[in-house]
């Protein structure tokens, strides 16, 4: 992709990426980043090859027939199809993101939450939260802190936060202590893909107890 | 010997490289992954599974797996490796850069039985004819870095390897290991520096 992104990954969710140890709402919200951006596609690369120099420094011995067993399952797969992967389409979502909508921009089951502001949680595991934010132009999302770390990735559109703006491929990442407040920026409607390993915590719009039922 | 296909280059690169020093090790996979693929060789496979399995093996371990466990699925990841072989590409990853992300992928899905989305595959998607000069300079540039990992103070790269092989977020390591959380991320970042500089 051509566009212009400032934002990025820090090391610590590349490298957490790779070892494969983060909750799968961050994966998806990094793996979507990644596929926007060839900056972090290339660091990630760099990630993974200290993840193979690793691989290099320790070994188990093997059972004796170890690789007899595995020919033989080899052999019993047959041979297979030697498929490329086909090749991605293209529309506003990345492919990991369409796996889990299941198809487009179109395809997204919308829940009102206030403001104009929408939302559509994603199915993952639920030891973190993904999902994606429509925010009209010129709209904010409803001022919240958090507890864990919070991502902000911008699919379309663009928001405001503290000093930066975010356009489409940024991704915002929030630690503990920030209290922000996005706003979506007024030229156009922003839709946003967040993961939280804790749930926000709405200042203005919304009663606390709200909160379970909303899954926010 | 019988190479087909795109790698055949190879030999009138290894001359090259001969003339130059020998052959690094990495090569040495890669020209073994080229004669599974091309010829399904066994030979080629054997001694492939003979240097990686043990530390696929080794690798699972480490992120909890019993010795069962890790053997089966240490047999499953060298057999994707025989299956998937027309998707090794020299000029992005070295073999063993190559074998730890299915190994990685394989351990999500044994011991945390959880996803880990991929990101898009790139548009252009693997070269049918790689860049033999890209393909050589990949392989040294892996080399290196296992150079430079050997190089880091001891404090820094057991936590590294923590990250990577115990499965461990940071605050997870700082449970396990009693250091505040903050010397975890700087001794990491220091450990990144010097692997960045190492690699100019
Ligand atoms: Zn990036």
């Amino acid at each position: 992709m051509t566009i212009e992104i400032t934002h990025h990954l820090t090391d610590a969710l590349l490298m957490a990426y790779s070892a494969g140890s983060l909750p799968e709402a961050f994966s998806l919200t990094v793996a979507t980043h990644i596929s926007m951006c060839d900056e972090c596609r290339a660091r990630l690369g760099a990630f993974d090859a200290l993840g193979g120099a690793l691989l290099e420094k320790d070994e188990a011995a093997m059972a004796d027939d170890s690789l007899a067993v595995t020919m033989a399952r080899i052999r019993a797969g047959g041979v297979t199809a030697r498929d490329r992967p086909a090749p991605p389409v293209r529309g506003v979502f990345p492919a990991p993101l369409r796996d889990y909508v299941g198809g487009d921009l179109g395809a997204v089951r919308w829940r009102p939450i206030g403001m104009g502001v929408k939302q559509a949680i994603l199915p993952t595991a639920k030891e973190a939260t993904a999902r994606l934010l429509y925010i009209p132009a010129g709209a904010a999302v409803p001022d919240h802190g958090h507890r864990g770390t919070e991502l902000t990735l911008v699919l379309q559109g663009a928001f405001l936060d503290a000093a930066a703006r975010f356009g489409p491929g940024d991704i915002e990442v929030a630690g503990e202590d920030v209290e922000h407040m996005p706003v979506a920026d007024i030229g156009a409607d922003c839709i946003c893909l967040a993961a939280t390993d804790a749930p926000l915590r709405f200042r203005a719009l919304m009663p606390r107890l709200a909160q379970p039922f909303l899954r926010i | 010997m019988r190479v087909k296909g795109r790698w055949t280059k190879r030999r009138v690169m290894d001359t090259t490289v001969a003339s130059t020093g020998a052959k690094t090790e990495n090569e040495d996979w890669v020209a073994c992954m080229a004669l599974v693929r091309d010829a399904g060789d066994e030979v080629a496979f054997a001694r492939l599974f003979g240097h990686f399995a043990p530390r696929v093996k080794a690798f699972l371990m480490r992120s909890g797996a019993d010795a069962a466990l890790a053997e089966e699925v240490a047999q499953d990841v060298m057999a994707t490796l025989w299956r998937k072989s027309h998707l090794f590409d020299p000029t992005r990853a070295s073999v063993a850069t190559w074998i730890f992300t299915i190994a990685r992928n394989r351990r999500i899905d044994a011991l945390r039985r959880a996803k880990r989305p991929e990101p898009e595959d790139l548009p252009w998607g693997p070269e049918p004819e790689p860049d033999q000069t890209e393909a050589l300079m990949m392989q040294q540039e892996s080399e290196k870095l296992g150079l430079a990992l050997a190089t880091l103070p001891e404090k820094q790269r057991v936590l590294i390897e923590k990250a990577y092989f115990g499965d461990l977020s940071h605050s997870e390591i700082a449970e396990e290991t009693g250091l505040p959380l903050g010397t975890i991320k700087s001794r990491i970042r220091l450990a990144l520096d010097r692997l960045r500089h190492a690699m100019k």
